[in-house]
């Protein structure tokens, strides 16, 4: 396979540049080792900041966020609600952070009306009862998924090409120059060469260890944080504690639900992490501070993203972390020691980010290739892709209501995804020249993120993908298997109560009835 | 609570409606005891309708047995705290046999491979072993142990079972498997087990049945359909299909909740009454006081009170999370009604291992209530917490029902002595 451009990863800033370079008329082909947003762009909040969290600690990053903010809220409209954000101190909170705020987010231009206590309260009635200071700013929520799907979706309309579990496993290298690239499909075992004129290595927390196949050393530090899913929407705005950053300082809305994070614990490596009931009982304490019903609330799902962080792993203080710079890098490898004249390295940065960190390193490309050719993706609007339209809550129920079609069957009952729904996804994935299973389309849809959290669905929709021959024999097994490894991770930190009882039917109906674990192979990445 | 009606005696209450309660109610009447049960008959739906004794042991290692009675003995040496290990295997075959009795005597005949496991096929189309199988299983467990030739029929509007899924799990074994999709006769849209076996309580619904798959049938020497041959006349409709197809016809159980939990649960609703057993099946045990002179007093209701049950003696058999007999709180996990110890993991990052599908299992599922060898709940020095209180079925401690596929094996011997040492201490 012969291309302009190989970008490596899958997640907002690999399916952004994919976008932006599309639209600049260069060919591109991304390579993806697991399926869209499978790192910290899948393992966040969803959060668009206003920029003031970042006023005290990386102003630049700050600035980035605002301008950013406001312009996804005109291009991006329909993956953001528009909810509003507000930042909050309860009693024993900083005081001099609380005093210094309002100067420092009007420095960096940032919008942050202060509100009587009373005021904040009314207008969100599960703020504790000691709110000492609160700030009203233009925070909104993003689905990170509906984001990168529809960048992905429009790219691949240009002509691009997207390799879902395709891992870079090395580079061919001649004179300086990466000739191809070698890929390896993680779930057939087969090998494929891709050749570029450029290749870019947009693979977010594993950008490291892909730079170091092409020679290159990308230093990094993997700070991992973990979230929790309520089970139904506890604030309309996002809340942020205002407060130097730390565990459980906000609560994000997410259509139906609200999520909060997070923790910063450093690890090791970007692989095989999961959320920890030690994280989750230190974020519920803390989240518990600003809005007491998060100590009783019913939380369904728990997930975790490593950050990827600039500098050296081996620098002691993970407590440091919080305040490595949250602003991106991108790196010309021609100008660092290993001398390679077509790799780029983009990492670092954020969700809100992402079109500025697409934008800067679509303008490298192009430079580097001698390309006259303006990033549009500053001005146009981000196309609402049929592919991405499944990921929003309510939009199935609704469709499949109005539609009312007797023969549609909801295949997944809590979330309401119907059959045809299911097709549809489907049909884009072999669009897209994938395959169709059951994570592939969890990920593109509410299928398994309701109350059963799989129980009934995952076989429902196995059921339907056999019917219809777009599973092979045996791979009825293989995608029930993993599709409920993955969403357990999700759900056993959080087992006690009713979820505890659902985790039960689950584990009596897949392995006591259909013995699933027997005979299985042992639990691949996460 | 009015009126001296609303209140009963009894010598022995049974408190749960699952495949425990209904064993230990079966026993206990059987034995001339009087009887009351209380409880909530729903999870009972949720049974897959396979009687598993015993088919995998060790857990970690997964593997699984053909003869139950051997992995029995195995495991009792293994697991000497395994409630097994209270019984003796004649005790155990025992319960076994005169609980197929019943099932039998309410028209719905269980079969069993001689004293060895059977194995049967599932839904997502995996083999499962197990102990015994209703009758209308019977040819497929014959089926799928010679190969012979078989259609799969599955319907349109049946969410959850599809004969392809089947036959293309079970292809490596069975390539001779065909399957094809009909129309369920007389219902359209979406269809739910329920109600496709109650359509087939009638001779019509299943002569049309029977004619929509005759075309198929082609070199088919078996036919497998999605168990809704009807709820409570399975022996007439089995035959009917037979009659009509002129080859061996048999049931493969559905997702849960099934109609083959349904059967059990109606059987045992109609045939236990008729034996002498005061049963509340919409009811729950609301309140309970150990009397200072021995004997319980329990107030039961669905919210309010609404009666009032004196007895000698109780048998716990309220199952688990699901049904509500243990619960957990992020600090920790209780039993529900008489406040019982429950031996449990020291901390609740031991409750679950990350994997869902780890080897040896998730240790939360060997929690529960530890007995005495006369099924008396214990305290932490191994002493009874009453002499009057007995308890039976998934709620003990030591055991993982799912993953050593011992659920109704255990449910009914487990009842079977519980009963037996709650009759003792009465006499």
């Amino acid at each position: 396979m012969r291309t302009q451009v190989l970008i490596i990863g899958g997640g907002v800033s690999g399916t952004g540049l994919a976008r932006d370079l599309a639209l600049r008329g260069v060919a591109c082909v991304l390579a993806e080792k697991r399926d869209i947003n499978a790192g910290a762009s899948g393992g966040n909040h969803g959060l668009l900041h206003s920029g003031a969290r970042y006023v005290a600690s990386d102003p630049a990053a700050a600035r980035e966020c605002r301008s950013e903010n406001r312009r996804l809220k005109k291009l991006a409209a329909h993956c953001i609600e528009d909810a509003g954000g507000l930042f909050v101190a309860v009693a024993g909170d900083d005081e001099r952070y609380i005093a210094e705020f309002p100067s420092l987010c009007s420095r960096c231009g940032i919008s942050a009306r202060p509100l009587p206590p009373d005021e904040a309260r009314a207008m969100e009635p599960a703020l504790a009862e000691n709110v000492i200071a609160a700030f009203a700013v233009d925070d909104a929520t993003i689905d990170p998924f509906k984001l990168s799907l529809d960048n992905i979706a429009s790219a691949l309309r240009s002509g691009g090409r997207l390799l879902r579990h395709h891992q870079v496993v090395g580079f061919d290298i001649n004179a300086g120059r990466i000739r191809s690239a070698r890929l390896r499909d993680v779930l057939t075992g087969r090998s494929r060469r891709v050749e570029a004129d450029l290749v870019v290595n947009a693979a977010g927390a594993w950008a490291g260890q892909v730079a170091a196949l092409a020679g290159a050393t990308v230093a990094m530090r993997y700070s991992k944080g973990s979230l929790l899913v309520t089970q139904s929407r506890i604030a309309h705005r996002v809340l942020n504690r205002l407060r130097p950053p730390g565990n459980g300082d906000i609560l994000v809305p997410g259509g139906t639900v609200s999520i909060l994070g997070t923790t910063s614990e450093r690890v090791a490596s970007p692989d095989a992490i999961r959320p920890e009931i030690h994280e989750l009982d230190a974020i519920i304490a803390e989240g518990a501070a600003m809005v007491p019903l998060l100590a009783s609330t019913r939380y369904i799902r728990a997930y975790c993203g490593v950050r990827p962080l600039l500098g050296d792993a081996n620098s002691p203080d993970d407590r440091s972390d919080r305040n490595v710079s949250r602003g991106f890098v991108l790196i010309d490898h021609e100008r660092q020691p290993e001398k390679l004249a077509n790799l780029i390295t983009v990492t670092g940065g954020k969700l809100t980010t992402y079109r500025l960190m697409a934008e800067k390193a679509g303008d490298m490309v192009c430079g580097k290739l001698a390309l006259e050719s303006p990033c549009r993706t500053r001005l146009e609007t981000l196309p609402d892709t049929v592919e991405a339209r499944w990921t929003e809550p309510g939009l199935a129920p609704r469709l499949w209501l109005r539609r009312d079609d007797p023969e549609d069957d909801l295949l997944c009952e809590c979330e309401m995804v119907p059959q045809s729904a299911v097709e549809e996804i489907v049909r884009g994935l072999r669009r897209q020249g994938g395959r169709p299973g059951l994570t592939a389309i969890g990920l593109r849809s509410r299928v398994g993120k309701g109350p059963c959290q799989g129980t009934f669905c995952s076989q429902r929709v196995t059921a339907r993908l056999c019917d219809r021959r777009h599973l092979g024999d045996q791979e009825g097994v293989v995608e029930l298997r993993a599709f409920l490894r993955e969403r357990w991770r999700g759900q056993q930190p959080l087992l006690w109560d009713e979820s505890l009882a659902q985790a039960e039917l689950l584990e009596a109906m897949h392995c006591g009835f259909f013995g699933l674990e027997l005979g299985a192979p042992p639990p691949g990445d996460p | 609570m009015n009126g001296e009606d609303r209140s009963e005696t009894c010598d022995v209450m049974i408190v749960g409606a699952g495949m425990a309660g209904m064993a230990a109610a079966l026993f206990a009447a059987q034995r001339g005891l009087t009887v009351v049960q209380i409880g909530l008959a729903g999870e009972i739906n949720f049974a897959s309708g396979m009687l598993d004794l015993l088919a995998v042991h060790p857990v970690a290692a997964g593997r699984v047995w053909a003869d139950p009675w051997a992995a029995m003995a195995r495991l009792c040496a293994d697991e000497p705290q395994h409630p097994y290990a209270r019984l003796t295997p004649a005790a155990i075959h025992e319960a076994m046999s005169g609980f197929m009795g019943f099932l039998e005597r309410t028209g719905y005949p269980y079969v069993t491979h001689g004293t060895t496991n059977l194995e049967m096929i599932t839904p997502a189309g995996t083999v499962k072993t197990t102990y015994a199988v209703p009758h209308t299983m019977r040819h497929g467990t014959r089926a799928l142990a010679d190969g012979r030739p078989c259609l799969l029929v599955d319907f349109n509007g049946l969410k959850g079972y599809s004969a392809r899924q089947i036959a293309m799990g079970l292809a490596p074994r069975w390539p001779s498997l065909r399957t094809v999709r009909l129309d369920f006769p007389g219902i359209g849209g979406e269809l739910y087990p329920e109600r496709m076996a109650r359509s087939l309580e009638l001779a019509d619904a299943r002569r049309k049945l029977a004619r929509a798959i005759q075309p198929h049938l082609g070199d088919a020497a078996a036919v497998g359909l999605p168990a809704v041959l009807s709820v409570s006349s399975t022996l007439q409709a089995l035959a009917d299909l037979q009659d009509a197809l002129r080859v061996p016809v048999f049931e493969i159980p559905t997702m849960l909740p099934a109609v083959t939990g349904l059967r059990l649960r109606e059987g045992c609703e109609q045939h236990l009454p008729a034996m002498g057993v005061r049963a509340h099946y919409q009811q729950r045990v609301l309140r309970v006081r150990h009397l200072p002179e021995g004997g319980w007093l329990f107030d039961a209701g669905d919210q309010a009170v609404a009666r009032r049950i004196r007895s000698r003696a109780a048998i716990l058999c309220s199952g688990r999370f699901f049904s509500h007999g243990l619960h957990a709180e992020r600090t920790g996990i209780r039993e529900t009604i008489f406040g019982l110890p429950v031996t449990q993991p020291a901390r609740r990052s031991d409750w679950h291992h990350w994997d869902l599908l780890h080897a040896p299992g998730h240790p939360i599922n060997r929690a529960g209530v530890p007995v005495d060898s006369r099924f008396r709940p214990v305290d932490d020095s191994s002493q009874p917490v009453y002499p009057d209180l007995f308890a039976a079925g998934s709620i003990l401690a030591h055991q993982d029902w799912v993953r050593q596929k011992c659920g109704s094996g255990l449910a009914i011997a487990t009842a079977w002595g519980a009963v037996g040492a709650c009759q003792a201490f009465i006499d």
